[in-house]
């Protein structure tokens, strides 16, 4: 029984990790002034905010790959140490 | 600017630079191996740095002085467009949390210490790899003069960089100590000396924004006065704005995919990776180094305090020092310079010393002297280190800042154009050999002839690095493009040998060697020294 390359966890980690790509990069999406927030316009604000947006997402990504790693190491036989 | 020297400000920052150097020279004993003959050891600290070490090692190289005088000068110069480095070094992360934990796997495995080595040793090809190897030295070169125009832009404002009349050796005299300090620790300490200085770099760094960002805007009455003077410039001038434009929206993007895309195929950046203990210290630093992000981006925004503040300099770079001079009392003000200039030494040793192990393993070793012994590897990688500073020194001197930033922008082209062989290498041996250095041939060529042709309103040639995309019309960052061209010809070019049965070289890796990881059997935390020279498996 050989456990599957593509797993639900191992989506998550893919969704988590692109996220940051989809909404920085459709930059239609933020590029405006309002809502301004402490002074400073949302174009500004919204970029900063994706900082700690995405760092949240590859922490997640980060702890849900350990233990993905740390299930299919306790099963040596199922995954040929095809991980990325 | 103020007249004269600014004494209290200067006597800072010399305090700041003497411990420093002190700091540089005693690193040496600093988690000393038993072998200290190795490249290894010199050129990457043992393989030995922890989360934290590597943490402040990355920041430190990634964030120069240069980034920090760049970024603010563009955003004060053109508003909103300047802004995409905070979007490019978000981006920077998730693309490091899944390919380097693969190349620090199979680069402890074969004892790989650059890049060009792990192409050659994945794709049997001395040929790719001394491309790669070239184009990461060229592409460095200009990044360590860049460096030097970070001091110098510290040095102006206060005010011993001398007057346009003072003899060109008393000019340049505080420069060239700063450089012969740091060509010595280097010289003698390798990586562990910006290790270590990459503390102190940091931690000013964060003092100095931390402060910044609150007591420039309180003095400067709040953001939203900031902003409105912003706006109120930009209008005036009919040249940028506080948001990108339809049209530059395109550009923005591009840039920031493309320049996260570049950035771990410099040099200087897998040299401080490689150097970390295990994988895990990898991929935890890549849920720490946004704090890096936060940092630039509030530097970011100092550019438009300049611009509140009323600060008027025809060379851009100085706007932030200026800034600081003008807003900070002069101790501060000091501080704020040490961080400056002591954030141009850190990357500085870096950039040179991944260069040196470059020219050392991939044109030394495969080329000129293929028995080396590791002692003779060092010794040679220790000297490139000090021609590479010397001419990054006389490039300053002798030509104009802007062909250093020139370059600069043209080595962002060119390094992107290796990603293929490097990353694809990675995942995949699909890739011909060939197929690769034709793609890099032409990724090189086209960005470099794409960039040679756009003209700005201050020069002819290099005038910036965006330009209309071949088939899309929209204006986009050359270096992608080129890109997107390399990785085509690659992909057609390999399908055509694959059918002809062109003989591909000989891979010395196997799948496990990519996820290997400390403790695994091949992988042990300290290397044994004669790995290093003999490079596992020729």
């Amino acid at each position: 029984m050989k456990a599957p390359v593509v797993t639900p966890v191992r989506v998550v980690i893919a969704l988590c990790l692109v996220a940051p790509f989809v909404a920085l990069l459709w930059v239609g999406s933020y590029a405006k002034t309002d809502p301004v927030f402490a002074g400073i316009p949302f174009f500004y604000w919204y970029q900063m905010m994706w900082v700690l947006l995405s760092t949240a997402l590859t922490m997640v990504a980060f702890k849900l790959w350990q233990r993905d790693q740390r299930a299919r190491r306790s099963h040596p036989s199922q995954d040929g140490g095809a991980s990325a | 600017m103020k007249d004269g020297v600014n004494g209290v400000a200067l006597a800072v920052f010399i305090v700041f630079f003497l411990a420093v150097t002190v700091m540089g020279f005693l690193a040496s004993r600093w988690r000393r191996a038993e072998n200290e003959h190795s490249l290894d050891e010199w050129g990457l600290g043992g393989r030995s740095f922890g989360t934290w070490v590597t943490w402040f090692l990355l920041g430190g190289d990634l964030y120069t002085a240069y980034t920090f005088v760049a970024v603010p000068a563009a955003i004060y110069a053109a508003g909103a467009a300047g802004f995409f480095a905070v979007p490019y070094t978000i981006l920077v992360y998730p693309l490091i949390f899944t390919f380097l934990p693969r190349l620090w796997s199979v680069s402890h495995r074969h004892g790989y210490v650059t890049t060009s080595d792990f192409v050659r040793g994945r794709f049997g090809s001395k040929g790719l790899s001394l491309a790669v190897a070239l184009t990461g030295i060229l592409a460095t070169m200009p990044y360590i003069a860049l460096q030097l125009v970070g001091i110098q832009a510290v040095l102006d404002v206060m005010g011993v960089g001398g007057g346009e009349n003072t003899n060109w050796f008393i000019k340049d005299l505080p420069l060239l100590i700063a450089f012969g300090v740091l060509a010595a620790y280097t010289y003698s300490s390798g990586l562990r000396a910006p290790a270590l200085i990459a503390f102190v770099k940091d931690t000013l760094i964060y003092i100095v924004i931390a402060v910044a960002i609150i007591y420039i805007p309180i003095k400067l009455g709040g953001f939203d006065e900031i902003f409105a003077k912003a706006d109120e410039k930009f209008t005036a001038a009919g040249a940028g704005g506080l948001v990108p434009p339809e049209a530059g929206q395109w550009t923005y993007a591009t840039l920031a995919l493309g320049s996260a895309l570049a950035l771990f195929m410099y040099p200087h950046s897998i040299t401080a990776t490689l150097s970390s203990r295990s994988r895990d210290v990898i991929r935890r630093n890549t849920t720490i180094l946004p704090l890096y992000s936060l940092m630039l981006g509030l530097l970011a925004l100092l550019g438009f305090m300049a611009i509140a503040a009323g600060i008027k300099v025809t060379n851009g770079q100085l706007a932030i020092p200026q800034l600081f001079e003008t807003m900070f009392p002069d101790w501060f003000a000091g501080v704020a310079f040490a961080a400056i200039g002591i954030g141009a030494l850190v990357p500085a040793a870096i950039m040179s010393i991944a260069a040196a192990n470059l020219f050392t393993r991939n044109i030394y070793k495969d080329f000129i002297k293929p028995d080396a012994t590791p002692e003779q590897e060092t010794k040679v990688s220790k000297l490139v280190s000090l021609l590479v500073k010397v001419g990054a020194l006389a490039f300053v001197l002798t030509m104009d800042k802007t062909v250093a930033i020139n370059f600069q922008l043209l080595g962002g082209i060119w390094i992107l154009q290796t990603f293929p062989a490097l990353v694809g290498g990675l995942f995949t041996r699909w890739f011909h050999r060939w197929a690769l250095l034709a793609g890099w041939a032409v990724g090189m060529l086209y960005g470099t002839v794409a960039a040679y042709g756009v003209a700005s309103p201050t020069q002819k040639h290099f005038g910036g690095s965006s330009k209309e995309i071949p088939g899309i019309g929209e204006i986009g960052y050359i270096g992608l493009t080129a890109f997107v061209l390399n990785l085509v010809v690659t992909v057609v070019l390999t399908l055509t040998l694959r059918a002809a049965k062109a003989p591909d070289g000989v891979d010395e890796t196997s799948p496990e060697d990519y996820t290997a990881d400390a403790g695994d059997p091949g992988v042990q935390v300290e290397l044994p020294p004669a790995t290093a020279g003999a490079g596992a498996g020729h």
